[in-house]
């Protein structure tokens, strides 16, 4: 089943099925190695709920939640 | 065997690396303290150099903006890319974190495609071990066809081997190896491979960049080489256009995606090859450290408190701790002063030393202590990697006045002094955050305008002033809030930079490189205070003591001798004792050396500037001596408040501000205008130093006009508003 990556809940996984969006910010995401069939922890969100630390390839990055919002995840654990 | 003509041509070494991954530590290693910090030309992006000496050539190293990919969509990226491009270094050193290696060889496999020599560094070597990661180097090495040299930044290790490899490199003949590159699927290749042939057919001998490069970035719809293309091209470049257009088009149905998207996509399959290839890690996994640190810093509880309390403490810390070496700056310049007093005969001279030149350099020169350590500070968030994790709690406040969450820094650093509040957005990646963060962050009241408003609450709010100045500091940053989302939708307009942002491991930093970092930005402020402030406190200076009237003068020597005349008279007739005397006749000149200085304010280019812009003045409820005083304020804020002094001419002693206080009450000042006033010294245009750095920091005067011109319109219009509105409701 098919979620937006801002959905998925802290300390939970799921595998990437595509990153929508446009322009920079999805190019941006694409380069920093979240591609289809990668595995992405969402390690926390911050106090206040806006933006989520995720751990992708080893590296703790953060994104807006609503950039998070553009990636369709799967296979959630 | 050496070659003569080698030794004299100066060899560039461009260092190219992701953020984070030990560029800055490398570039200090490699350069000392013989490095240039400058922007590059008209970005408010960091340029930093050094030259230096090796095996008798001159090296030139030159530190590129850390980077996690070339593809041209921020500033920093385009940087990177067209020094390569258009500079020709003769080596670029690619830094490599090791323990991060997929997504540093992203970057690296870009550089690999750019037609210019690369030495991979792989820093970070000692992190990756302790992670369990085993790396084979050689094997790296030959994949990608690149000499390979490990290091461990922070303990200067491998640094030697790593300049010996670039410098051989330099040196060898061999060119740069074409295979060994990216490979893409065999659609995309062929895609390639067609408009590589149009190109070479049409555009032979006249192509800037080398054809296999160009092709792909048009393939990848590369606006900065589709326009470099087109300037060579001319007329021949439609047809070059037109099959880009038709390879995109093809490559876009074929794989149901942009093409850019498919070679990303494609250089990451190229690199897990290798990784799989030359990564082997062992199946312990580490504590990760950093983790259980974020565990609390950056917790949904004390996250937030706990980067308050870094503040306040970087604050008390700027605040008590500079006090002391503010204490003796100060009494250094009044050593100064009374010495030069002493040393100088009387005249002109010695009023442009005493009263522009050390009355001006030395009310901003206070502020050195403070702003070495709030420097300091910023360099420890920044290179234990704190500054992120600021960032990450603070941006959804941030965001909602269209900034970045590392803005909110700078922003709170204003409170203290523009000046390095303005420097310290060089922390923020975009441009647009950089210019929007400058452009806000002067309406955070700094503390010069405190004294201002002391005296200004002080005088005609009572027990009130304290709330009066809080609503005001309040005013500031409503204001700043508001212009930013005002510059946001207008100038600039479009979507935010996206928010993806490593979270770096904490790391223990190196002392050397703090002092480094702060040393690099107080040295600019030092710099500021021997040109700009000398010399826009002795314009000041002039501005206030010319023309000198010589009636006014010579009606004071004359008053002087009548006081000595009357004083003699009475000390002869002895009924009174003769000390009490002799107050009075020092309490009777002081009063007439007052008066003379305010009538020559009055008199003088400044005073007249005043009585010109009355009419400026008026609607805000400032008469011509607050205008004087609010001009005057260009050179420090804290000296609106001694040229309010001058101009009311109160005594010298301990009661100043009481005698200011009284004087602005009896001048027919009221509340009202008092409040108006504040507002206006609140927003009014920043004092020289900060425009200086505005101007810096920008790379550009219109900015720094843009700024001026905006800031005193709308001080001008609030203080209007509250003025005319309390009147008109009646108060005041
Ligand atoms: N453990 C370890 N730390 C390093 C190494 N090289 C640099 N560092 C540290 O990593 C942090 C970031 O380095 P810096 O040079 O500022 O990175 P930049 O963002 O690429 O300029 C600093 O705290 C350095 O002391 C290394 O090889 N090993
Ligand atoms: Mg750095």
């Amino acid at each position: 089943m098919s979620v937006r990556l801002s959905e998925v809940k802290q300390g939970h996984s799921a595998v990437i099925e595509r990153v929508g969006g446009s322009g920079a910010l999805r190019r941006r995401i694409l380069e920093m190695g979240m591609l289809k069939g990668v595995r992405v922890h969402v390690e926390k969100y911050a106090p206040l709920k806006d933006p989520i630390e995720l751990i992708v390839r080893g590296m703790h990055v953060s994104l807006r939640v609503e950039e998070a919002a553009e990636i369709i995840v799967d296979d959630i654990q | 065997m050496k070659d003569p003509h080698m030794t004299e041509r100066v060899l560039t070494i461009a260092l190219a690396g992701n953020p984070n991954s030990g560029k800055t530590t490398i570039f200090n290693t490699l350069t000392g303290t013989r490095q240039k910090v400058g922007n590059w030309p008209g970005v408010t992006v960091e340029k930093k150099e050094g030259l230096i000496e090796y095996r008798g050539q001159t090296l030139k190293i030159v530190d590129l903006p850390g980077t996690y990919s070339l593809t041209p969509f921020s500033i920093e990226e385009i940087v990177a890319r067209n020094f390569i491009l258009d500079d020709h270094p003769d080596v670029v050193i690619d830094i490599i974190d090791a323990s991060n290696l997929e997504r540093s060889l992203y970057l690296a496999t870009q550089l690999r495609e750019l037609d210019c020599k690369v030495v991979f560094a792989l820093n970070m070597m000692d992190v990756a071990t302790a992670r369990g990661a085993k790396i084979d180097v050689a094997k790296l090495s030959e994949l990608l066809d690149v000499p390979v040299v490990q290091t461990v930044g922070n303990r200067q290790k491998g640094i030697d081997d790593l300049l010996a490899a670039a410098v051989d490199l330099a040196h060898s003949n061999k060119p740069v190896p074409q295979k060994r590159k990216v490979r893409y699927n065999p659609e995309v290749e062929k895609a390639i491979e067609a408009l590589q042939q149009d190109l070479a057919a049409q555009l032979r001998g006249i192509l800037p960049y080398h054809p296999r490069w160009t092709a792909i970035k048009l393939i990848e719809n590369d606006t900065i080489v589709q326009e470099r293309v087109a300037a060579v091209a001319g007329e021949k470049g439609a047809a070059v256009f037109e099959t880009a257009r038709r390879q995109r088009e093809h490559l876009a149905d074929r794989f149901n995606d942009e093409p850019e998207i498919i070679t990303t996509d494609e250089r990451y399959g190229f690199i897990s090859g290798i990784v799989k290839e030359v990564l082997t890690t062992s199946i312990r996994q580490r504590i990760d450290i950093s983790r259980n640190i974020d565990l609390v810093l950056t917790n949904r509880i004390v996250g937030l408190p706990i980067f308050f309390f870094f503040i306040w403490a970087m604050f008390q810390l700027t605040f008590t701790l500079g006090a002391y070496p503010q204490d003796w700056i100060e009494a250094g310049f009044g050593l100064l002063a009374s010495a030069m007093g002493y040393l100088l005969p009387e005249g002109l001279l010695k009023e442009l030393v005493l009263d522009g030149i050390i009355q001006g350099v030395g009310t901003v020169a206070v502020f050195l202590p403070n702003i070495l350590i709030l420097f300091f500070c910023i360099a420890l968030f920044e290179d234990t990697g704190y500054m992120a994790r600021a960032a990450f709690l603070m941006d959804k406040i941030m965001h909602l006045v269209g900034l970045h969450g590392k803005s909110f820094i700078p922003m709170l650093m204003g409170f203290g002094c523009n000046v390095p509040a303005i420097m310290a957005t060089r922390t923020l990646e975009s441009q647009t955050d950089r210019i929007l963060t400058i452009l806000i962050t002067p309406f955070m009241s700094c503390s010069a305008k405190l004294p201002v408003y002391i005296i200004l609450a002080g005088a005609f709010f009572g027990a009130k002033a304290g709330t009066v100045i809080f609503i005001i500091y309040l005013t500031g940053i409503v204001f700043s809030i508001a212009t930013g989302r005002l510059f946001r939708s207008t100038l600039f307009r479009g979507a935010d930079a996206p928010f993806v942002m490593e979270l770096p491991p904490y790391r223990v930093p190196m002392f050397k490189s703090l002092m480094i970092h702060m040393w690099d930005r107080s040295k600019i402020f030092i710099k500021r205070m021997g040109g700009v402030i000398l010399i826009g406190s002795m314009v000041v200076w002039a501005l206030a003591s010319f023309p000198r009237p010589a009636e006014i003068h010579e009606r004071h020597a004359a008053e002087a001798a009548r006081i000595e005349a009357r004083f003699e008279e009475r000390a002869a007739g002895a009924d009174i004792p003769r000390p009490e005397l002799e107050a009075q006749r020092d309490t009777a000149l002081s009063e007439l050396d007052r008066r003379t200085q305010a009538e020559q304010a009055e008199q003088s280019l400044l005073g007249r500037l005043g009585h010109g812009m009355a009419p400026f003045f008026a609607p805000i409820g400032v008469d011509w001596r607050g205008g004087i005083a609010l001009l005057s304020g260009f050179v420090a804020k804290e000296i609106v408040v001694s040229t309010l002094g001058v101009l009311y001419a109160v005594s010298d002693d301990e009661s100043t501000d009481q005698a200011l206080q009284h004087a602005l009450r009896a001048s027919g000042m009221t509340g009202l205008s008092a409040m108006a006033m504040m507002v206006f010294v609140l927003l009014y245009l920043p004092c020289v130093a900060t425009v200086a750095a505005i101007r810096r920091e920008t790379g550009s005067v219109r900015w720094m006009l843009f700024s001026v011109v905006y800031s005193t319109g709308m001080a001008w219009l609030m203080a209007f508003t509250v003025y005319q509105g309390g009147r008109i409701v009646g108060l005041g």
